[in-house]
This record gives C-alpha cells, structure tokens and sequence, in this order.
C-alpha cells in the first residue's frame, strides 16, 4: 500500500474483508457486469511525490503572464487584506458541509447570517439569501424568481447596458426555462426610461433587470424605473456592484425588489473567474419565492441564541420539481470571505475604497484624453471603469500593453476599449500605462 | 472562548477601524458625482479593530465540525480527507492574479490546468469530453439536462420533454429538470432498491428527452439491470444522463462511459477531494460522449497541435452558463489530487470507499434494521434501529452521536424508508476510526433500550442544543438589526 490518503494496512483489508465475508476486494464488484470492469491502463501519470507536484503546478502557474491589471468588465483587481485568506483557510470552515445539523455548524450558520445581514444593509432590501454560484447565474435565478411572483407572465426585459456575460446567461437560462426575453434599448450609455416604458405596454413582462452600474461603467439614473415597472405590477430588479454600493444609491432606494451582483468586487482573487459568489437580496413580500438557502435566528433547547436553515420549503430536497430553484450548496466559503472583508473595511473603509478608485479611474481617463489618440464616447458619470474610443487598432493597443505587462483597453464588442482602476492602481503604474500608450503613436 | 455568543455586529464601536488602506491623493473626489445618484442612508456596516474580526471568526470556527475535526459519515456526500497541498497549488499567484478576459496567450498555464484536468476526468470515466463551467453539482445537472435539451432541439425533435427520474433520486434531479423545462416522470424501485424496468417500460416514448440516473444508486447498491435501461432508453431514441454524486466507489474499477451513459456530471467536491467549505464553493464538470462535443457549453478549452491552449465555442452549443470558466481554483485542487493520486493509486479509491461502507454496515446490522442485504459500494442505508421497541428515531441516533464526537449520517433520505440512515464512510478513514464509530452506533442502540431519555434530550456537549426550527421559518428573522 504506502499512499497517504490511505489509511489501510494490508492486515485491516485481510481483518474487514472476514469480517464482510468476501475473499478480495475485487468480490465487492462482484455484481458489477463483467464487461464494465475496467481493466485497461488509465491515460493518467503514475503518482507524483508532493515535491513533485508543487514542481508541477508551479511550472503551470510560471506560464502564466503577470499582468498589471486595468480591467473590469465584471472581475475587479480590489485590495484583499491578508485577514481573510487566514481566516477562511480555517478547516472548521473549509472542511464542512452544508449546515444541516445545526448543532455543530453553529459558525457556518453564523457567518451566513452576517453576510445576509450585510448583503442588506449594502442593497437596502429587506432579505438575502446565503449566496448563489455567481453574479450571472444570481442574475437568471432573480430573473425565474420575478416569474414566480408575479402569476401569469412570461416575459422579462433585460437592460442592454447589463454586461454582456450576464445576458448570456440569463439568456440561456431564459431559452430551457421558456422565458421570452427583451432588450431594453441604450439611449447616450445608459438604459432607455423611453424604451422600457414602450415595452412594459403590453403588461405581460414579469420583470426588469437593469444595471446600477453599467458594462461601461456609468452610475445609471434609475429615478423613474420602479414606478414605471410597478405601474404594470412587474417588479424592478438591478443588477448591482456590492462594493460600489457603499457610495452609490442602493437598490433599495431606487425602489427595487430584487438585487443581484457579484461579489468578487469585495476583494476577491481574479482566479481566472473563480469561485466568486452571486448575491440575491429582495423585499420581504419575496421571501418565499426565494431559491437557495437561507439562515434564520432562532432558540435551542436551553432558550439560548442558536441559527439554522429555514424556510426550507421552498427547496428541492422537499418539493422536488416545484421547488423554487435547483439550487443545492451555495458558495458559503465565499459568503464568508465577503462577510471578513466587509468586517474588516466597515462602514469607512468600504467608502475609501470607493473614493481611490474613483480618484484613479478620472486621473487615467484625464490623462489618456490628454494623449489625443482617445475620444470620450459618453458624457456619464462613473465611477471606476469607463470606456473611450480610440485612433489605434484596439487589438494592436492590448497587444502592445500585454507586452509591456498591462492587461489594459479591452475591446468591447460594440467597438469601444475599456479601463478600470481600483484602490490598487498607483499614479506611478497609470503613468507608466499612460507613456506605453504614447510612446506606440 | 467557552459559550461564544456574539455576532461582528455586536462588537461594533463607532471609532474602530479594521482596514489599512492608503491616503486619498486624488485630485477627483466622490462628492464629484451628482447626488441623485449617491448613496443617502448608512450602510450600517460594523466598525471592528482587525484583532476583533480575527478573534471573532475563529470562536465561530470553533463551533463548526468539519472533516478535519472528525469522521463525517454523511451519506452522499462522500466527505474524504481534503489533502492540504491542494490548497497550496490553488493559492499559487500565478494562478489567483489571471483576468478571466485576458487574452489566451497570457494564461497558458491556466489553461493547461483546465485542458489536463478535463483529459483526467475523460481517463477515469471513459466520457469523450467535458465542460469544467458549472459551479456545483446541481448546476451540472442543470447544464447536463442543457445539453440533452439542445441535442434535440437541434435535430428537430421538439417533442422530447418528459425526463425520467426514479423515486430514489436526490431532489435536485427532479428539479434541475424543471428549471431546464422538462417534465418529470418518475420510475419505480424493485423491493431490493434499483430501478423497476418492467416500470419503465411503459414510460419509453417519442417524447422521452432522457433518463437521469445514479450508479450506484442512492442505496449504494449498483443498478445491476443497467445495460437492458441503456438499450431501452436509447432504443427509444432518448438519452442516459449519469448524477456523479455515487461516483466514488467507481474510481478506478468502473467507467459510466462504458456502462452507455451520453452525458454526466462529477462533483470535484465530492470524489476529486477539493473541501466541502460549508456548502460550496464546489465544481460540476459535464462529460459528454463524442457525438455531444459540440453542444458543450461556452468557453470551452482546446488544445492545438504546438502545446497551445484556446477558448472556443462549438457550433452548437447549449450556450453560456457561467459569467465565465468556472470555479478555476477548484479545478487547480481536484487536477492536484490526480497527479497526486496517479494511475496506480487512483484504482484503490474506489474499492476502499467499498471495503469501507461494507465493513461498518456488516459491522452494525444486528443492531441495526439493513432493508437490503446486498454487497453494497460506497454507502447503504438503515432503516432505523433493529429493535424498534424503544420508538427511538433517525433523528435522535444522528444527535446522539454528535455527543460521541462523530458528525451525523444523512437522514430521512433517501425517502423509500421512515427511518433511514445513510452512511458513507469514504476510503480515507482508517479501521480504528470505524471500530470506534461502530463502538458508538452499538452503545446508542443499548441506550435506546436502557436509557431513552438521554436520546431525547441529545445532543448535549454541542455548542447549542436542539433548536426551534418551528419558530424559525414561521416567524423569520433572516437579518441582525441592532436593539434600539
């Protein structure tokens, strides 16, 4: 034997396969056809010694480019304090499973109710649930949620401003769910008051997602939008960056009944695109409509403060085909990640956070006007991220900067580059951004 | 810290500051943007000093039971030993600091990581190609179900949207099926737990999409009829689809590509040891055979001729499914188990699982009701205790045992019994550790007749008891406000 995930010697195979009564372990597949035992050799290496696979795996990671990031588009280069990577490591919470025996998950089931508790002080809504895989399948569930509030409608109105992979998704979602889905128009970068209010004539759209803060990075004026969804008793759902939220107006405010975003924004590693987890808060009214797990406060036998998962009616284990979702685990160690960093940055820090990415995204956008090879495309605020035109080839532009260690003006697909700053970006790297751009010209 | 009972909000003191963060020099500032588009309430977020927060989430972790703390026989599940150096390749920088948008050449290794684990994942299932984009197990399902949807609707035949599920099947089956907007039709179990196929039979027609299946099954016993099903079904021109929640006690003996399955999901959390994390983060990978390649959902990986890894997209593609690749650093520990592992070791996993769950079940059925009495695989199911005399139910023996140290087995599922109780041990326990858990599972049941009321009352040494799960969901309170 000799591996050491396995504890067994070769006198406790002989002891337990007595005790079972079988002659060989081969004899407990012994009511396994036997044209299905594999008996081939499996295309895979033969065991690797843990140096050995940190050799590997480094080797992988070195073919890697290290970029200095100036992108967003959905995945943003904020600051994680070292606290969290700690923390989270804990194998209390990475080791266990999905809360079900309240008893001793008292801290997954506490940490859940912290982040619930944050999720809606960031959204302004009443109710979160424990977190969904990402912002783009929170976005096709809040979307199948509006259907399931309002009866008797089935279509819903997504905002072409939203980015693009969340369109895709709710998109497919939309498709197998027999969803009928329409765009609401872009009017100047921001989504169409107008548009929307011609399209909700018909009274037959269940629900509208649109961005707080767009695909171009502009802080969208909402003003208008609940009245116009609710005067057609759909409801109004946005699309939110959490991080963003400490400084722009919340759902909540704009009189929204749904949020959903991505929480990766709350310092999360890059990673390639994961794990990150997907947010979904919405009003009381909603609750029971909810898909996935929700922690609530309750008492144990001795009278004292316990939590548990609740409302559990409106889940798959019980109501199979009706339940609300499929939707089985969450991605709780990221909920937990979210809530250490929102611990951590509080009520000040999340708006300094704010605050510096702003300062830096209007400095680089300055500056790079300033080059003449750029032209504004809208006249919106922002915050962190916008997009210009510009006089170089765009694929020219990223692949010059990839070059010079800048992951910087990603095309977008309606023509435009896009840059992001965050609290990360020093002046020193957006100048020396700033002087590749020029220096190509 | 005995009797934690605090939550970060609880610890806020106006003042206190848990970040460092660098001085505002920007001549552009917040108060810039127009107010109609600000923020006007509070956030109400917590002001805690760093050594509060680190503190406070270790007394929090200090309530929870993971693998790491004990035996976690919690059948279905397959809770394995989750090795550390996984999380050490996971964390390496070259990994965690990639841009899902950059561009290819910029995350060769990235790639190489994806295109590796998937040509793994094919060795050990005998599957042609797999999609590594979905999230979790149920959102495999979902992307499977995507899959088979998209095959015939692609070739025309729009009528097929009845789904097979047996009785025994996980509740995310039936449900992963309506959110794909199929119907459901469920096929019987036979008395010794496998699916009926005198049952199925009527069920096979034009409209039949396909069938979802485990194998073994939710009893842990495996479908032996499973080649007649795979005939039946395609003879009817639909589909098999493989729930890779029972895939452990394959690993290494049997593939369901052989076994005629066209699509399947694997839970990397489960049978590749990547952690739990309290309910996710996992990662559902889909396989597919070789005539569904091109339906797989978008961005897919693909390597050229030159050692060169590319994004694409098949021509018929089921579509988009996630913001982007998937749960990548998932995927970084599950391909670090296989190399791990290798193609000597990973043929021991799966019969291990097996000795495993056969020696505590054989172990336990005097005192324990065993409805089926078969060799089983990775897990088996009681039907409470043999002696029924005492009243004593699942839920009472799982409590209990928390008391003894041991995390719960799953109860009440699958549904086919009142009092069933499903464990999995996994491969990567040793004997000593079931001695002790079979010690403790003998001694509830003597205290079942002896002493009840410590049953009952169980659990008693657990940071809380029992809680009042009535009162929870009918007068919810999901949020912390703060005591005025």
């Amino acid at each position: 034997m000799g591996f050491s995930y396995f504890p067994h010697t070769d006198e406790d195979i002989r002891e337990m396969l007595k005790k079972i009564g079988a002659g060989s372990l081969d004899d407990l597949y012994s009511d396994v056809p036997e044209e299905f035992i594999f008996k081939g050799e499996f295309d895979l290496p033969e065991p690797m010694s843990e140096m050995e696979v940190r050799r590997k795996f480094s080797g992988m990671a070195g073919r890697n480019r290290s970029l200095t990031v100036f992108c967003g588009c959905g995945a943003y280069d904020h600051y994680s304090p070292a606290v969290i990577q700690y923390l989270i490591s804990r194998s209390e919470f990475q080791t266990a499973y999905t809360p079900y025996q309240a008893e001793v998950s008292q801290g997954t089931l506490r940490y859940i109710f912290e982040y619930q508790s944050m999720i809606t002080m960031l959204t302004g809504l009443d109710c979160s649930n424990a977190s969904m895989y990402d912002g783009a399948t929170a976005a096709a569930e809040a979307m199948m949620m509006a259907l399931a509030c309002t009866k008797k409608k089935s279509r819903v109105l997504l905002s072409s401003t939203l980015l693009p992979q969340v369109l895709e998704v709710v998109g497919t979602y939309a498709r197998y769910h027999g969803i009928d889905i329409g765009h609401v128009q872009m009017s100047d970068g921001v989504t169409s008051l107008e548009d929307l209010q011609r399209q909700l004539a018909a009274d037959d759209v269940a629900g509208v997602l649109v961005p707080s803060l767009n695909r171009y990075g502009i802080i969208e004026n909402l003003e208008g939008f609940a009245d116009a969804v609710h005067a057609h008793k759909g409801l109004l759902m946005t699309y939110s960056d959490p991080s963003a939220l400490a400084v722009i107006r919340t759902p909540g405010e704009w009189g929204a009944d749904i949020a959903c975003g991505d929480c990766q924004s709350l310092g999360m590693p890059l990673s390639a695109g994961g794990p990150y987890a997907g947010y979904l808060a919405c009003r009381q009214d909603y609750v029971r409509k909810m898909p996935g797990r929700i922690v609530g406060e309750t008492v144990d036998r001795d009278g004292r403060r316990s939590y548990v998962l609740t409302l559990q009616a409106r889940e798959q284990h019980i109501r199979r085909e009706k339940a609300t979702s499929n939707i089985c685990s969450n991605q709780s160690l990221m909920a937990l990640y979210a809530t250490i960093y929102l611990s951590l940055l509080g009520r000040d820090g999340l708006r300094q956070v704010n605050a510096l990415s702003y300062g830096g995204a209007h400095y680089l956008y300055d500056r790079l006007l300033s080059t003449g090879l750029f032209s504004p495309v809208f006249d919106k605020p922002f915050l962190k991220e916008f997009v210009l035109d510009t006089v170089i080839p765009a694929e020219r532009l990223q692949q010059h900067l990839c070059d010079n260690g800048f992951f910087a003006a990603l095309a977008t697909d309606d023509g435009h580059v896009s840059f992001c700053v965050t609290e990360k970006r020093t002046r020193e790297e957006i100048d020396s951004l700033v002087d590749c751009i020029s220096n190509m010209a | 810290m005995k009797n934690y009972d605090k939550l970060i909000f609880e610890l806020s003191v106006e003042g206190r500051t848990g970040f460092s963060l660098p001085d505002n020099r920007w001549e552009h500032r917040l108060p810039e943007i127009p107010e109609v588009l600000c923020r006007r309430s509070e956030s109400g977020l917590p002001q805690v000093s760093e050594p509060d927060v680190v503190r406070h989430y270790t007394n929090l972790s200090s309530m929870n039971f993971g693998v790491d703390t004990g035996f976690y026989p919690l059948g279905s599940c397959t809770m394995k030993y989750n090795p550390k150096i996984n999380e050490e390749t996971a964390s390496l920088p070259g990994f965690t600091s990639v841009h899902p948008l950059q561009p290819e050449e910029t995350m060769q290794g990235t790639l190489q990581v994806c295109h590796e684990l998937e040509k793994a994942l094919c060795a050990v299932t005998g599957m042609a190609a797999f999609t590594l984009c979905p999230f979790a197990g149920a959102h495999g399902e979902l992307t499977g179900l995507m899959i088979m949807r998209q095959y015939h609707m692609s070739r025309n035949d729009m009528k097929r949207t009845k789904v097979i599920v047996p009785d025994s099947a996980h509740g995310t089956n039936p449900a992963s099926a309506a959110v794909c907007g199929l119907r459901v039709v469920q096929v019987r179990s036979t008395p010794d737990g496998t699916i009926d196929v005198e049952d199925l039979k009527p069920l096979l027609d034009d409209t039949v999409a396909g069938i979802m299946m485990t194998n073994p099954n939710t009893l842990g016993l495996f479908e032996t009829e499973i080649s007649r099903i795979a005939d039946l079904v395609h003879g009817c021109g639909g589909l098999l689809y493989y729930d890779g929640a029972n895939m452990n006690p394959l690993l290494g003996k049997v593939r369901p590509g052989d076994m005629g399955f066209d699509i399947m999901h694997l839970n990397l959390h489960k049978t590749f040891s990547t952690p739990h994390g309290g309910g996710g983060p996992g990662s559902g990978p889909v396989g597919v055979s070789a005539a569904l390649w091109d339906y797989l959902p978008y961005p897919k990986v693909t390597a050229d001729g030159d050692g060169k890894y590319h994004l694409m997209s098949g021509s018929h593609t089921a579509g988009r499914v996630s913001g982007f690749m998937g749960n990548f650093s998932v995927m970084v520990k599950a391909l670090t188990y296989i190399m791990m592992l290798g193609n000597k070791n990973i043929r021991m996993a799966g019969p291990l699982a097996a000795l495993n769950a056969n020696y505590v079940k054989e172990s336990l059925k005097d005192c324990y009701r065993l409805p089926i009495d078969r060799v089983c695989k990775h897990e088996f199911v009681f039907d409470g205790l043999a002696d029924t005399s005492s009243g004593i139910t699942a839920l009472e023996i799982a409590k209990r045992l928390l008391d003894y140290g041991f995390h719960a087995p799953t109860i009440y599922f699958p549904l086919l019994f009142h009092q069933a109780i499903m464990i999995e041990p996994t491969e990567t326990e040793s004997k000593d550790t079931l001695d002790a858990f079979i010690e403790a599972m003998r001694n509830i049941a003597r205290e079942a007749v002896s002493e009840p009321d410590i049953l009952h009352d169980a659990p008693h040494g657990t940071p809380v008891r029992r809680s009042d799960e009535t009162l929870a969901a009918t007068r919810p309170v999901l949020r912390y406000r703060q005591v005025e």
